[in-house]
């Protein structure tokens, strides 16, 4: 079985690096009403890797990057960034810590009210205050191109394509520059060109950007492109963590069948 | 005394034919939960309230958003509240020249619609006609955007929407519904003149100086201000209402609908508070 510790060694990532995960989720219980949603959930993820988080929908997987953002409460366990429980920090303590997390949306979630450019420069007009308006432009600019967008950055989100409306949600992630991001379902519903575009497109970041990425999603080959490691979940718990190949070589059940209907 | 041991009441149901029986249980049942829903909600709002107090109190300040949200809440509202101002202006002066006729009392005409108008009708009215329009669009609007996970986005980026979203427009209600109040106490007291003039021929200049004759401080200016009040309870259920929605499409329309019907609920019984708080303070 691969751990965190094997990939770092084959990535070429400082020893010193690797005691300290980026992310690292211990023990993690959450429900909702009577619904245990996720049971014991144990996985670190550290600079430079992406851990790809697998199940069949309904298993918790995009409550489990909600709890990592901060925007729901683990009932149980500790969840790190940095070394850092962020389980009982105030709204404003927890925000110094979203600065460095980029988190894209299943749905991308821009702001319907504002253009394409405004939704990215959103953290910019926030977060940079130093940053003159003409730098903030430019940046957009920047940022919309490196997902690839192209045309009039003036339309609203609901005048383009959700392949697009995915792209302006990275970038919107990217604008200040995180170290750690986090992609729920970024090729769902999207057409297998338009998929395999925003496969490439999140190799290109993790190989310039070299941040610690977790990914769910229920698309098998989208994991196996772009993941250095896979996590199945099914009802709640992790039944296998490691490489594409670990997976196929498992004799669990549920992973044999989840990799034959994939 | 059923068979099962439980107490039943027999209630006659005129939609059925015969009589119903309703165990007793499923009614208490039925109340508790009433009873529950009613602290939580409670509960809930007060929890709301502090988030917000402690974000509006802390810096980053979003003065941008507070200045879209006062043209939002105050220009926007102003022609409406105009004309509801304008309409019970004419309605009050028809209706107190009648009753003061009768009275022998007509001289007392502009004193009685200046002190209805600015103590009574323009801040209820005023209050009222913003919670149908404001409420109702602040309670869909961050409805939509609770549904849509755009309040989360808002918090991934690292900014606190309870300063962002709820702080502004509900300081921006707060400011902007006095200025609102004074917008149709003007309208009403001009198209009540108007409306006693087409009658008998009153000069403005006489008018307002018969209507304010002897008013001081107390008269006027708490009742206008109370409308501060008002636009707080305003903003606060609706921002609240928006922020806690649930359910989709369905969940946006009721919460502008509970914005709309709990915000003006509200705002009367508040006013009945405060008419006896500025009785007593302002005397």
């Amino acid at each position: 079985m691969t751990t965190a510790y094997d990939t770092a060694m084959i990535q070429g990532i400082p020893e010193e690096n690797v005691s300290v995960p980026v992310v690292a989720v211990d023990n993690v219980h959450k429900s909702f009403g009577a619904l245990k949603v996720l049971k014991g959930i144990n996985l670190s993820v550290n600079r430079g890797e992406t851990l790809a988080v697998l199940g069949r929908s309904g298993t918790g997987k995009s409550v489990l990057l909600r709890l990592i953002i901060g925007i729901e409460t683990p009932d149980l366990g500790t969840i790190c960034i940095h070394g850092q429980d962020i389980a009982d920090l105030a709204i404003d303590q927890m925000g110094r810590i979203r600065k460095k997390i980029g988190f894209l949306f299943q749905h991308a979630a821009l702001y319907d009210s504002l253009t394409i450019a405004e939704n990215v420069a959103f953290p910019l007009e926030h977060h940079r205050r130093d940053m003159s308006q003409s730098e903030r432009n430019d940046r957009v600019k920047q940022l919309l191109a490196e997902v690839g967008m192209e045309g009039d950055f003036r339309k609203l989100p609901s005048e383009i394509s959700g392949g697009m409306q995915k792209r302006v949600g990275l970038a919107r992630a990217l604008a200040l520059e995180p170290e750690i991001l986090l992609l729920d379902e970024p090729t769902a519903g999207l057409d297998p060109i338009s998929s395999g575009e925003i496969d490439d497109l999140i190799l290109k970041l993790q190989r310039e950007r070299q941040m610690a990425s977790i990914v769910v999603t229920h698309d098998l080959h989208s994991a196996r492109t772009i993941a250095n490691r896979l996590t199945l979940l099914n009802e709640g718990e992790i039944v296998i963590e490691g490489t594409f190949d670990d997976l196929q070589q498992s004799n669990i059940g549920f992973v044999n069948e989840f990799l034959k209907q994939s | 005394m059923s068979n099962s041991g439980a107490t039943t009441v027999s209630v006659a149901n005129p939609m059925l034919p015969g009589r119903q029986t309703v165990p007793m249980l499923s009614v208490v049942s039925s109340a508790s939960g009433l009873i529950n829903g009613f602290f939580e909600w409670f509960g809930s709002l007060g929890i709301f309230s502090w988030n917000v107090l402690k974000a509006a109190a802390t810096p980053p300040y979003e003065w941008r958003e507070l200045i879209r949200q006062l043209d939002e809440v105050g220009s926007k509202s102003l022609p409406l509240v105009a004309m509801a101002g304008a309409a019970i202006g004419v309605v009050i002066s028809l209706e107190a020249r009648y009753s003061l006729s009768r009275f022998g009392a007509k001289s007392m005409f502009p004193a009685t619609l200046v002190y209805s108008v600015i103590q009574v009708m323009g801040p209820i009215i005023t209050g009222l006609v913003v919670c149908g329009r404001v409420g109702a669009g602040i309670g869909a609007e961050l409805a939509s955007m609770k549904v849509t996970e755009q309040i989360d986005a808002i918090e991934a980026c690292a900014i606190n929407p309870y300063r962002l979203l709820a702080a502004t427009r509900i300081l921006a209600c707060i400011l902007m519904l006095p200025l609102l109040t004074l917008g149709t106490d003007a309208c009403a007291l001009l198209t009540g003149w108007f409306a006693q003039t087409l009658v008998e021929p009153l000069s403005f200049h006489q008018f307002i100086q018969a209507g304010f004759k002897g008013a001081t401080f107390n008269s006027f200016l708490p009742q206008t201000f109370k409308t501060g009040v008002y636009g707080m309870i305003i903003g606060l259920i609706a921002c609240f209402q928006g922020m806690r929605t649930r359910g989709g499409a369905e969940g946006v329309g009721r919460a502008a609908t509970n914005s709309v019907v709990l915000g003006s609920l509200f705002v009367i019984l508040a006013d009945v508070v405060l008419v006896k708080f500025i009785l007593v303070v302002f005397p």
